[in-house]
């Protein structure tokens, strides 16, 4: 799992190694109670393989997936 | 329209680049245009600020770029369209954006390369932060760029 901006200040470190399959309830039992909370967060995007989810909720991973975190964009 | 194939050439860069090197080939690359528009975009040199950081997320930054480009052919009728965007770490006075269009009439030009830096400005896939006195700091979107962003909505 990888984690951009200031989320990656917040989980410590950029990426993240997690045990597969998972879905979102799995995710957040994982992962620290500032970053589940994040990962609710509805201006945090999620991606799945480098594409969006439109309904983060529906995540479902699984071995060699890579799931990224992504806080508001500040742009260029 | 020209019949020939649009020139586009979106990049993403990791080292200090000169804009004035990329403009010569992107004009010559477009020949029969009628005007250039050329933005260039530095590191400001405000008080304190040592140093600018951007992160790009690999699979989303350069095809939002695409995205934006597509976008901007469809918009404006143009020739060709050069996107040039630092990442990594600067230092005040680099260069961090090129944007260059090339149409047969200035105002396609001129548009297409203020959209396109409105949309970068504020909605590309970049995480900045800046260091100030050995820190470092996350930059948030500012009001103004959002204000930027919707002169294009409608």
């Amino acid at each position: 799992m990888v984690f951009l901006g200031r989320l990656a200040d917040l989980a410590g470190a950029p990426a993240l190694e997690l045990a597969a399959p998972l879905d979102w309830a799995g995710l957040k039992a994982e992962l620290a109670p500032a970053l589940a909370a994040a990962l609710d967060d509805p201006r945090n995007r999620v991606a799945l393989n480098g594409a969006l989810l439109a309904d983060k909720a529906s995540l479902q991973a699984v071995a060699g997936d890579e799931i990224a975190l992504l806080p508001p964009v500040s742009g260029g | 329209m020209p019949s020939r194939a649009l020139h586009r050439d979106i990049r993403l860069l990791d080292a200090p680049f000169h804009p004035g090197a990329l403009i010569g080939p992107f004009t010559e690359a477009n020949p029969g245009l009628g005007g250039v528009c050329t933005f260039v975009g530095e590191v400001r040199s405000d008080p304190g600020v040592e140093a600018l950081e951007l992160t790009h997320y690999e699979p989303l930054t350069l095809s939002g770029m695409h995205d934006l480009a597509d976008r901007a052919f469809q918009r404006f009728t143009l020739m060709g369209l050069l996107m040039v965007h630092r990442i990594g770490l600067m230092r005040p006075g680099e260069p961090i954006v090129c944007v260059s269009a090339a149409a047969l009439h200035r105002r396609d030009a001129i548009d297409a390369v203020d959209f396109c830096m409105d949309h970068l400005k504020s909605a590309a896939w970049f995480w900045k932060r800046e260091k100030r006195a050995g820190q470092w700091y996350w930059i948030e979107p500012r009001e103004a760029d959002h204000r930027d962003l919707a002169r294009w909505q409608s």
